[in-house]
């Protein structure tokens, strides 16, 4: 059987930080979007003349 | 704002299941280098992640251009997505890389002719952002913007054919590769499909997150306008 070389450690490293990095950037997208959703409603809140 | 449209929906499905696949792939489908060991396996997401960052870059250069010609802001949304997502990706390609090189090369980093051009570009779009923040006016900002990603395109070839045309460590998986470069490898056709389904599977991927940031750019615009017309 062949032997190879112990990087395993590096291989665990590297798929950790992909799936960190895409993750987080999913979660920031999903953040901004949830944020922005708020301001447009208080602006149109805002925008709408106010009823007596 | 318009709700999620369905086929954004089945798109997310999809990227879940090639995500999934992908790694897979790499992981097990994919048999053990001799020479690197199991680090090599970050090979098919080091190059999956340098395609989509490759092609958005290029993409945000191609729209900025039409921009230009058409002054319609829907083009600046895309180039702002192409560009934000190609550098989380491209972020991915340099640490994988980094990351491979350590046990390969002995070191996390070299002023290799390859390894340069890849940090400059990255650094390139990641300045981008902060040209944009620093203008107000949204004409102004897409139309620097759309500039700035046709002079920063430039980048991105040259830190392809920089490891064909200069004498470079940094292995050619296509092509031939210079005489001095080092922690190359054979690819057995099993890694050639790990390889393609990587390519495969980061496409569509990457096709998903522009959509999201599309949308999202599309929601910006909307509260920028709206908070200019409340403030009047």
């Amino acid at each position: 059987m062949a032997s190879y070389p112990d990087t395993s450690g590096y291989m665990i490293a590297g798929f950790i930080v992909s799936f960190l990095t895409m993750g987080l950037y999913v979660l920031s997208v999903y953040i901004r979007n949830k944020n922005l959703r708020s301001d447009l409603e208080m602006l149109e809140s805002m925008d709408k003349p106010e009823k007596k | 704002m318009q709700s999620k449209p369905v086929a954004l929906t089945v798109l997310d499905v999809l990227s879940v299941i090639a995500l999934g696949v992908a790694t897979y792939f790499a992981l097990i489908f994919a048999p053990t280098e001799i020479t690197m060991g199991q680090v090599q396996r970050v090979f098919y997401f080091h190059v999956g992640t340098a395609w989509v960052g490759m092609v958005g870059f290029m993409l945000a250069a191609v729209t900025g251009v039409i921009y230009l010609a058409t002054k319609n802001m829907k083009w600046d949304r895309v180039s702002v997505a192409a560009v934000e997502v190609s550098t989380m990706f491209f972020f991915i390609t340099i640490v994988l890389g980094s990351i491979w090189a350590r046990p390969a090369w002995n070191t996390w980093w070299t002023w290799d002719p390859r390894l340069t051009t890849a940090a400059v570009t990255e650094l390139i779009y990641i300045a981008y952002f902060m040209l944009r923040a620093g203008i107000e006016d949204p004409e102004k900002r897409a139309r620097f913007g759309a500039v700035y990603t046709l002079l920063g395109g430039i980048s991105v070839p040259i830190t392809f054919m920089v490891i064909r045309l200069f004498r470079t460590i940094h292995p050619v998986v296509i092509g031939n590769e210079s005489a001095a470069a080092q922690g190359g490898f054979s690819m057995a056709p099993t890694m050639v499909t790990a390889m393609l389904i990587g390519f495969a599977a980061f496409t569509i991927i990457f096709i998903d997150l522009m959509w999201h940031r599309i949308r999202l750019g599309g929601l910006q615009e909307k509260v920028e306008q709206l908070k200019l017309k409340v403030s009047v």
